[in-house]
């Protein structure tokens, strides 16, 4: 049983109280776009064998979203974070190195440098 | 090959089965073939047998990093029918499911296929709507479904409830030339043939790596050493994102679990297959008397091949209701396989963006019934670069805004 921590409220809910929202920090380029960034925007999934991004939603509790960063392999979490950034945040990407040492994501690792 | 017959039967009789052979062998890989497919499943393996048979390309192997057919060709719940609206997918589907009755002709390879009926029940009126649809297209589309009233369902399948708590009854789409199959059978009757047509299977051989110089592939690199080849079919359902990731591009596509489970045989009690879509639960049963029965897909991204608990309730939930003799029954096992899902939850068979690789995946929640004909029509598009069959389940689909819409069409189980 999938259980995550929703940042807002701090209620420790089960998956039957969530809903998924699929892969997070999608970015959805601005007006002037070539149709290959909405393409990707729209369609494009990274879909990783282990850490992956995502969005749930605490449908039945408060309501809001947020983010988990959770491995698809093992099912372990490595932790939520808020909604309100375009990024994972730092405090979410050391778990993850702690973890998963030498552990890069495509995306970001390009972003960060 | 020494061929399967009554006659084959009789004659190991006679001296205590010491006759028999290896279906297929189990080679080490050569340095180079004209093709490799990468996965052995089902669909993998029918690419093989149709590139064999139809176009006479047998210098292949077939790589699988687990077991023949262990994936979701051993994990699905055996159901074949070719009920779907859009044109495409009933082309593909209903090609398949005519493969499936000549099979095991085909194939010297009892693959047990049934062709009991298969019977989608309307629990809404927006189902009853959208089935009747379906009825109609399909009726254009030369694929044989009907209409039927809940008496007739009642008449069919003696033991549902027709006045549930929930939902009634309200009518049916029925395929009565749809069934089921033995699906390991399916697995080892193509692995057989394409052992027999010289094809190489190697089992237990991971692919690290896919090898490509000026945008084309040269091979692939695996846990037994690089292999050169000419063209790459890429056939791994849930992991085709991992391999594609390898191959340098990336796809539509993310990986879900979806569960099944099968209960203590019982004696028989229905002997069509019934899906109830709405409730959500499917249920059929084996010729062993267990009662098979399909669950949900779960919301995230998942590749351990277990499900979330809360599902199997939902489906328990779901068949207590339809039928509620199986109350009483007894669950043997549950397991999960890992389903590739598109945005359209339609499948990419397809050229890509890496020249003489092929991809075959998104096959989603319903692999099993479009085996024959995934295979024959990948065949095609590896062999002479084109296919009628495939054409609308290219990849750039999505560019395109040419969705192939099976998601409402379908319902949610496949």
């Amino acid at each position: 049983m999938l259980i995550l921590e929703c940042p807002y409220c701090g209620v420790k809910a089960e998956e039957t109280e969530l809903a998924a929202g699929g892969e997070a920090h999608l970015k959805r380029f601005g007006p002037g776009s070539s149709d290959d960034e909405f393409h990707d925007y729209l369609f494009m999934r990274e879909n990783p064998k282990g850490v992956h991004f995502e969005r749930w939603r605490h449908a039945n509790g408060c309501g809001k979203w947020f983010h988990a960063a959770r491995c698809t392999t093992t099912l372990e979490v490595f932790g939520t974070y808020t909604a309100q950034t375009s990024v994972p945040t730092q405090e979410i990407i050391d778990k993850i190195a702690a973890k998963r040492p030498g552990w890069t994501w495509r995306e970001f690792a390009d972003e960060q440098k | 090959m020494k061929r399967y017959s009554v006659f084959a039967v009789a004659r190991e009789a006679l001296r205590y089965h010491t006759g028999w052979e290896r279906a297929w062998r189990s080679p080490e890989p050569k340095r180079h073939y004209d093709v490799v497919i990468v996965g052995a499943g089902g669909h993998g393996l029918a690419t093989a047998y149709y590139l064999g048979k139809n176009y006479g390309i047998t210098n292949v192997a077939i790589i699988e990093k687990g077991w023949l057919g262990g994936g979701n060709t051993g994990r699905n719940t055996t159901i074949i029918r070719s009920n779907y609206l859009q044109d495409p997918s009933a082309a593909i589907y209903e090609k398949a499911r005519s493969l499936y009755e000549t099979m095991s002709q085909d194939l010297n390879y009892n693959v047990m296929f049934s062709p009991r009926g298969v019977i989608m029940l309307a629990q809404t009126e927006h189902e009853i709507r959208g089935y009747k649809r379906t009825a109609h297209a399909n009726q254009q589309q030369g694929v044989q479904t009907e209409w039927i009233t809940p008496e007739r369902v009642k008449e069919i399948v003696p033991i549902i409830n027709l006045h549930g708590p929930r939902y009634p009854v309200l009518g049916g789409l029925w395929q009565e030339r749809g069934g089921t199959a033995r699906h390991d059978a399916v697995a080892w009757g193509y692995a057989r043939a394409c052992s027999d047509m010289g094809m190489d299977i190697i089992q237990k051989c991971e692919v690290t790596g896919v090898r490509t110089e000026n945008g084309r592939t040269v091979g692939v690199d695996t846990t037994k050493g690089p292999i050169d080849c000419d063209k790459i079919g890429m056939i791994v359902a849930g992991n085709a994102s991992v391999l594609s990731e390898m191959a340098g591009f990336r796809l539509p596509m993310e990986s879900v679990a979806l569960q099944a489970m099968v209960s203590e045989p019982i004696k028989p009690c229905m002997d069509v297959v019934v899906m109830a879509n709405t409730v959500h639960g499917y249920m059929s049963q084996s010729d062993k008397g267990e009662m098979v029965i399909g669950g949900g897909t779960d919301g995230f991204n998942n590749y351990t091949q277990r499900g979330s608990f809360h599902h199997i309730e939902e489906t328990v939930r779901a068949l207590v209701e339809t039928f509620p003799m199986v109350s009483r029954l007894k669950m043997l096992r549950q397991w999960g396989g890992i389903v590739d899902v598109t945005g359209d939850r339609s499948p990419i068979i397809s050229k890509t963006p890496v020249q003489n690789c092929f991809i075959n995946c998104g096959w989603g929640t319903g692999g099993f019934k479009s085996i024959p004909g995934s295979g024959w029509a990948m065949a095609e598009l590896m062999a002479t670069g084109h296919s009628p069959l495939t054409e609308e389940f290219s990849i750039n689909r999505f560019k395109e805004g040419k969705f192939i819409d099976e998601s409402v069409a379908a319902g949610v189980a496949h």
